[in-house]
C-alpha cells in the first residue's frame, strides 16, 4: 500500500514535473509567438513605408519626366525657329553676296572711268565695261556732235568688218529719241538672234551730264551666255549714265584745253622768236 | 585657305580689277597681273603661283597658247589654270579644257561662282 502511495507520489511528481515543463514550454512558445508578432507588426509596418518612398519617388520621376517632355518639346520649337533662321541667314548670305558682288562692279566701273583723263582710254574703258561687266557682245558708243547736232559712232565691238554704223539725228527713232528725252530704253528678253540694226537696239543708254545728253550706248546683242538683263545691269546702266558721261566730257575737254595750250605756246614761241630777232 | 598667291592674266585693266577685288576675299592672297601670255611667262619665272586666272583674246599671245605652254613646262604644268572669257560657246570651253585648263568661267563673272570654282580646285590640288 506504501509501495503504491509511493508509486502514486511519484508518478504525481513525475506528472507535476510534466505539466511544469509543458508550462515552461507554452511560456516559451507564447514569448516566442510574442516576438514573431512583433517582427510581425514590425515588418508590416516597414513595408507600409517602403511603399508610400517607392510612391514618392514614382511621382517625382513622373513629374520629371514631364518637365524633361515639355523641355524637349520647347528645343523642338527652338530649333524649328533656329532652322528657320539659319534659312533666312542663308538667303540673306546669297543676297549680300549679290550685293557686294554688284558693288564691286559698280566700283570697279567708277574707278577705272576716272583713272584717265585721255579721251581714247576712256572710250576704251566704257567698251570693257560694256563688254566685261554686262556681257555685251555687239554695241556702239555714239557722242553727240554739237556742230551737226548728230550721234556719231566712236567706239564699237563685235559689228562686221564692212558695217556701215549710220550717224543718228537727235529725235530720230529709238536711238534719237533716247538721245532727246535722256530716258533710257531696253528689251529685257532680247533673243539671241535679234538683228544687228540701229532702228532696233535692244538697249539704248543716254550718257548724261545733269539733264545734258551727251551721247548714247546702244547694244544690239548679248553675249551667248547671257539671257537678259539682270537688276546690276540696270545699275551699272544708271552708273554710266552719269560716271561715263562726265569721264568722256572731261577727258575731251581736257585733250582740248591740251590742244589749245599746245597752239598758243607755240604762238607764244613764235612771238618771242620774232621779238628777239626784230 | 591663306596666303594664297594668283596670277592673273588679263589685258582689260576694268576685268583684272575686278577679279582682283574677288580674289581679295582669300585671307593673306597674292595678287600678280599680267597683261598677255607673254607677260605670263615672264612672271612665272621670276615668282611662284598656286593659280593661273587667264583670259583667252589678248594681244601679244592669246590665253590657250599660254594654257599650252604651261601645261608643257615640268615646272609649272602642276598649276591649276582657270579660263576667264567671253567666249561662252561650247567648242571653245571645250579646246580650254583639252589643253589643260581645269575650269573654265564666262564673263560677265560673278564674284561667288568665281570663288566657289576656285576653292573647289584648291581643295582637290589639296595634298591629302
Amino acid at each position: 500500500m506504501v509501495e503504491d502511495q509511493g508509486d502514486i507520489f511519484k508518478k504525481s511528481q513525475e506528472f507535476l514535473e510534466l505539466v511544469n515543463q509543458q508550462k515552461d514550454f507554452i511560456q516559451e512558445v507564447l514569448k516566442e509567438n510574442e516576438k514573431l508578432r512583433q517582427l510581425l507588426a514590425q515588418a508590416r509596418s516597414q513595408s507600409h513605408d517602403d511603399g508610400s518612398l517607392v510612391r514618392e519617388e514614382i511621382e517625382v520621376l513622373r513629374k520629371r519626366i514631364e518637365s524633361l517632355e515639355k523641355e524637349k518639346r520647347e528645343f523642338e520649337l527652338r530649333q524649328q525657329q533656329v532652322e528657320e533662321e539659319n534659312k533666312d541667314f542663308a538667303q540673306r548670305y546669297i543676297e549680300i553676296e549679290e550685293q557686294n558682288n554688284n558693288l564691286a562692279n559698280l566700283y570697279v566701273a567708277s574707278y577705272q572711268l576716272h583713272s584717265t583723263l585721255d579721251f581714247q582710254e576712256v572710250l576704251n574703258i566704257v567698251v570693257e565695261i560694256v563688254i566685261n561687266l554686262i556681257g555685251a557682245e555687239v554695241f556702239s558708243l555714239m557722242l553727240l556732235d554739237e556742230k551737226s547736232n548728230e550721234l556719231v559712232v566712236l567706239g564699237h565691238e563685235g559689228y562686221e568688218s564692212d558695217f556701215k554704223f549710220p550717224n543718228l539725228r537727235i529725235g530720230d527713232g529709238i536711238i534719237g529719241d533716247v538721245a532727246k528725252t535722256g530716258e533710257p530704253y531696253y528689251i529685257n528678253q532680247a533673243g539671241k538672234n535679234y538683228e544687228v540694226d540701229f532702228e532696233h537696239p535692244i538697249a539704248c543708254i543716254p550718257l548724261k551730264i545733269k539733264e545734258n545728253v551727251i551721247g548714247v550706248i546702244n547694244i544690239h546683242r548679248l553675249l551667248v551666255q547671257k539671257d537678259a538683263f539682270t537688276a546690276v545691269d540696270y545699275e551699272l546702266f544708271s552708273m554710266l549714265a552719269g560716271h561715263a558721261a562726265t569721264a568722256i566730257f572731261s577727258s575731251r575737254l581736257y585733250s582740248q584745253s591740251e590742244r589749245k595750250l599746245t597752239t598758243i605756246q607755240s604762238f607764244l614761241d613764235l612771238l618771242t622768236t620774232s621779238q628777239s630777232q626784230g | 585657305m591663306e596666303n594664297l598667291r594668283f596670277l592673273i592674266v588679263e589685258d582689260s585693266p576694268t576685268m583684272r580689277q575686278l577679279i582682283s577685288f574677288s580674289l581679295k576675299r582669300f585671307k593673306g592672297c597674292k595678287i600678280i597681273e599680267a597683261v598677255d601670255g607673254v607677260d605670263a611667262l615672264k612672271k612665272l619665272q621670276a615668282e611662284e603661283v598656286d593659280m593661273i586666272l587667264t583670259d583667252i583674246n589678248m594681244p601679244v599671245m592669246d590665253g590657250l597658247k599660254l594654257v599650252t605652254l604651261v601645261k608643257s613646262n615640268p615646272r609649272l604644268r602642276d598649276i591649276p589654270i582657270v579660263i576667264i572669257t567671253t567666249e561662252g560657246a561650247q567648242e571653245d570651253r571645250e579646246k580650254g579644257l583639252q589643253l589643260g585648263a581645269d575650269a573654265y568661267v564666262s564673263k560677265p563673272i560673278q564674284s561667288s561662282g568665281l570663288l566657289k570654282i576656285i576653292t573647289e580646285i584648291l581643295e582637290k590640288e589639296k595634298p591629302s
